[in-house]
C-alpha cells in the first residue's frame, strides 16, 4: 500500500506544541472518520518559524501550506483539498513562510561542490561565456552599477567602481584577490559558501579578471578552513581540466589562473592592505590609503580585492542582469545578505534574506526566537567592528544605512543574539578584547587607545569604576575612530560605544551601585546560602570545587566569602532555591 | 577530458542537467559542510550506503553537497523518492538514516519527527 497525499503537521516548541500535536492528532482522526486513512499519511515536522495563531501544515503532492487553528479547518483541508482536490483559499498560508531568498546560497544543498558537471548545470560559467563572447567591459560594469551591488565584506563600498578604477589603469600586470579571511567571530557564511559551491567564486573573479584586463587570480583564505581549501582545490583543478581556467578559457585568447595563498588566522588580515602585505609575505599589517588596491596594490599593481560573497553574486548579475538583483532589497542595499545567526537563539544557522528584513524577522520568523524563552536583550552585529543593538530597534529594516546610524555595521554578516543573562559591560569588554588582541600594533591611536579602554571597562566590572569614566571612555573611542590608521582601529570602539549608547543605564549600575543584573561579572556578586531553606542535603557543598562550603549534614550550609571563586557550582546543584546570587 | 569551447558546453550542460534533475532516481543528499560534517554526516553518509547496499536498492543515487544553513539540525539530508514529497530530514544519526531507508525508501512513507523544512525551495532559486 503506498499512500496518495501526505500532510505535514509542523510541530511549533514551547507552548504551541500542544495545540500543534492535537491538530495532528484531529487530522489522523478525521480522515480515519472518511475512511482515508490509508491512502494520506499525516506526519510530524519540525518547525523552524513560530506561528502562534495557528498550525502550519504543508499538503502533498500539491505542496500547499495551510495555516490551520480549528476543528472546521481540518475537515474544511480533508474534504475539499484531500477529497475534493482543491485549494481551501480561506486557510492558504503563502508568501510569509518564504521569507529567504537564495542567491549567494544558490546551488548549497542542491550540488555537489565536487563535481563541477553539476555547477554547470547549474547554469554554471554561462555567465563567464556571456561576459567573454557578448559582453564589452563596459557592459559588465554598466550591469555591476544597475544592480547596485555593494562589497559584502563589511564596508559596503559599490563594486562597480572599484572594478572601474582598475580597469581604467593603465598597467602590464593586474591581479584579482578573493578575500576569503572570515574573522568575524560567529560569522561563518563565507565557508560555507566555498565548501558549497566553490566554483561560483572561480567563476566570478574570472569575470572580473577579464573585465579589468587581469589575467592572475588569488584566494586569501584561512588556513583554519581546510575543507574550504580542499574543495577549492579541486574545483580550480576541474575547472582547469575543462578549459574554464588558464590558458585559452572556453576557447578564447583569454588567460586567467587562480592560487590559493593561506591565512595565518589574523583578523587584520581581512583588512585590504594588511591582506596584500600578507601574500607579499610580509608582516600583515595595514597601509595608508590611497593609494587604493584597486589603482596600487599587490606589488604595486591595480588590485581588486573583492569578498567571497560579493563573488557569489556576480554570475547571477551578468545572467539574469543588473536589473534583477536591483529588484531586490532596499533603496541604497540592494540584493541580499547572508547571516549566521547565532547565539542564545532557537535555530542557530544560516540565513539568506533580502535586505531591508527587518531583526525582528531573522530573530523571531527565522532564528525560532530566543532559547528557552528568556527575554530579548540584544542583537550583535558585524562582529568586532559592529555593534549592539536593544529591543526598541528590533522593526529596523537591515541594510547598511540603518545599521550604521544604530551605531553598528553590516559586516561580514555575524549576528549574536544576546539574552537577559548577558551582561553589557561584558560584552563590550569581549569584542574589544577581540581587537586588542589583534591589533597589529603599528598606530598609536588603536594600541594604546584599545587598551586604555580596555582596562577602564574592566574596571568597572570589578566594580572600581567612576561615573568620570563614561565621558572618558567616550572620548577615547571618538579618538580611536578619528586617528586610527585601518578600519580596526577605527571599529573597535563601535562594540563599546554601542553598548554606552543603549544601555548607559546599565553601565551606570556596575558603577554606582555596584551591581551586575545579569549576574555576570563576578566581583559584583555574592552567592549566600538562605538558612531558612537550606535543609542540609550538603549536595553544593560536594559540588564546590574550592570546598568553600562548610556545614554538617541536616545543618544549614554557610559559604565562606574568602574562598568564594563564585563558580556559580552550589546555584545549580542546588535543589530547593537556597542558594542566591545577589 | 577535452576542453570545453563555446560549441561543447552547451550540450555538455544539457548533459548534466538531465543527470542533476533525473527524477526517475532516489536521490539522498547528505549536507558535507563543516557543520554538518562536525555533527556526523560522514557516518550518516556511510549508514546510507551500507542500507543500500544491504537492501539491494536500485537507482539510488546518493551524493553530498553544501551546507543549507540548517546549523541546530545537522546533519541534514534531503530525500527525493519518485512519487513522494521531497523532504528534509534533520539530526540524521545512523540510527535514524536506517530508518529513513526502511520506511522512506522502501516503505514509501515518511518517517515522523525528523522532518524539518527545507530551506532550499524558496521564493527565488535558479
Amino acid at each position: 500500500m503506498t499512500y496518495k497525499n501526505f500532510i505535514l503537521v509542523y510541530i511549533g516548541l514551547g507552548e504551541n506544541k500542544k495545540r500543534d500535536k492535537k491538530i495532528h492528532d484531529d487530522f489522523i482522526k478525521k480522515l480515519i472518520e472518511h475512511n482515508i486513512d490509508d491512502e494520506t499519511q499525516v506526519i510530524k515536522a519540525g518547525a523552524h518559524k513560530l506561528c502562534d495563531t495557528g498550525t502550519i501544515v504543508k499538503v502533498f503532492p500539491s505542496n500547499t501550506l495551510y495555516k490551520c487553528s480549528s476543528r472546521e479547518d481540518i475537515s474544511n483541508i480533508i474534504e475539499k483539498h484531500i477529497i475534493g482536490g482543491n485549494t481551501v483559499s480561506d486557510l492558504l498560508y503563502a508568501d510569509h513562510y518564504r521569507e529567504q531568498i537564495r542567491v549567494v546560497m544558490r546551488n548549497c544543498g542542491i550540488i555537489d561542490p565536487e563535481a563541477i558537471g553539476e555547477y554547470i548545470a547549474r547554469d554554471g560559467y554561462a555567465a563567464l561565456e556571456k561576459v567573454i563572447f557578448e559582453m564589452t567591459a563596459d557592459d559588465v560594469i554598466e550591469e555591476l552599477k544597475k544592480s547596485g551591488i555593494r562589497g559584502r565584506g563589511g564596508a559596503g563600498f559599490p563594486t562597480w567602481k572599484k572594478w572601474t578604477f582598475t580597469k581604467n589603469v593603465d598597467s602590464d600586470m593586474k591581479y584579482i584577490i578573493c578575500n576569503a579571511d572570515e574573522g568575524d567571530p560567529g560569522a561563518y557564511m563565507d565557508r560555507s559558501t566555498l565548501e558549497g559551491d566553490p566554483h561560483s567564486i572561480l567563476e566570478a573573479m574570472t569575470i572580473a579578471g577579464h573585465t579589468t584586463g587581469a589575467s592572475n587570480g588569488i584566494i586569501y583564505i584561512r588556513a583554519e578552513y581546510p575543507l574550504a581549501i580542499e574543495r577549492l582545490e579541486i574545483a580550480i583543478r576541474q575547472a582547469k581540466e575543462l578549459g574554464l581556467l588558464g590558458d585559452n578559457i572556453l576557447g578564447s585568447k583569454f588567460n586567467f589562473d587562480i592560487e590559493l595563498r593561506y591565512g595565518a588566522g589574523a583578523f587584520v588580515c581581512g583588512e585590504e592592505t594588511a591582506l596584500i602585505a600578507s601574500v607579499e609575505g610580509k608582516r600583515g599589517m595595514p597601509s595608508p590609503r590611497p593609494p587604493f588596491p584597486a589603482v596600487k596594490g599587490l606589488w604595486g599593481k591595480p588590485t581588486i580585492i573583492n569578498n567571497v560573497e560579493t563573488n557569489a553574486n556576480i554570475p547571477m548579475i551578468i545572467l539574469k542582469g543588473g536589473e534583477w538583483l536591483a529588484s531586490i532589497g532596499t533603496e541604497g542595499s540592494k540584493g541580499t545578505k547572508v547571516f549566521a545567526l547565532t547565539g542564545k537563539i532557537r535555530n542557530t544557522g544560516l540565513a539568506e534574506v533580502p535586505m531591508g528584513t527587518t531583526l525582528r524577522e531573522m530573530i523571531y520568523d527565522i532564528g525560532g526566537g530566543i532559547n528557552n524563552d528568556k527575554a530579548f536583550k540584544a542583537i550583535q552585529t558585524g562582529g568586532p567592528s559592529g555593534g549592539l543593538i536593544p529591543e526598541e530597534f528590533m522593526d529596523t529594516p537591515i541594510d547598511y544605512e540603518n545599521l550604521q546610524n544604530l551605531g553598528s555595521i553590516m559586516g561580514s554578516g555575524g549576528m549574536i543574539v544576546m539574552d537577559s543573562d548577558d551582561c553589557i559591560v561584558d560584552i563590550a569588554k569581549f569584542y574589544l578584547k577581540f581587537s586588542v588582541d589583534e591589533s597589529c600594533g603599528k598606530c598609536a591611536p588603536c594600541r594604546i587607545g584599545g587598551r586604555t579602554l580596555l582596562n577602564m571597562l574592566t574596571k568597572i566590572s570589578e566594580g572600581k569604576g567612576e561615573l568620570s569614566d563614561i565621558p572618558q571612555i567616550k572620548r577615547v573611542c571618538k579618538a580611536m575612530q578619528k586617528a586610527s590608521l585601518c578600519g580596526l582601529g577605527q571599529a573597535a570602539p563601535n562594540p563599546v560605544l554601542s553598548a554606552l549608547r543603549h544601555f548607559e543605564k546599565e553601565f551606570k549600575m556596575h558603577i554606582e551601585e555596584k551591581k551586575c543584573p545579569a549576574k555576570k561579572c563576578i566581583d559584583l556578586i555574592t552567592y549566600n546560602i538562605l538558612p531558612d531553606k537550606c535543609i542540609g542535603c550538603t549536595m553544593c557543598a560536594r559540588a564546590c570545587p574550592v570546598n568553600a562550603i562548610s556545614g554538617e549534614r541536616q545543618k544549614i550550609h554557610v559559604i565562606d566569602q574568602n574562598l568564594c571563586i563564585k563558580c556559580g557550582a552550589c546555584l545549580k546543584a542546588c535543589k530547593f532555591g537556597a542558594v542566591s546570587c545577589q | 577530458m577535452k576542453k570545453l569551447t563555446p560549441k561543447t558546453i552547451r550540450a555538455f550542460r544539457e548533459e548534466q542537467k538531465a543527470a542533476l534533475y533525473d527524477n526517475t532516481k532516489i536521490r539522498i543528499t547528505i549536507g558535507m559542510g563543516s557543520c554538518g560534517i562536525a555533527a556526523g554526516a560522514e557516518e550518516a553518509l556511510e549508514t546510507f550506503r551500507e542500507e543500500v547496499a544491504n537492501n539491494d536498492i536500485k537507482d539510488v543515487v546518493i551524493k553530498q553537497t553544501g551546507c543549507i544553513g540548517l546549523c541546530y539540525a545537522e546533519p541534514t539530508v534531503e530525500v527525493q523518492v519518485p512519487g513522494m514529497p521531497t523532504v528534509v530530514y534533520g539530526k540524521v544519526t545512523a540510527d535514524a538514516a536506517r530508518r529513513i531507508i526502511d520506511k522512506h525508501v522502501i516503505r514509501k512513507r515518511l518517517v515522523n519527527d525528523l522532518i524539518f523544512d527545507n530551506p532550499t525551495e524558496c521564493a527565488i532559486t535558479l
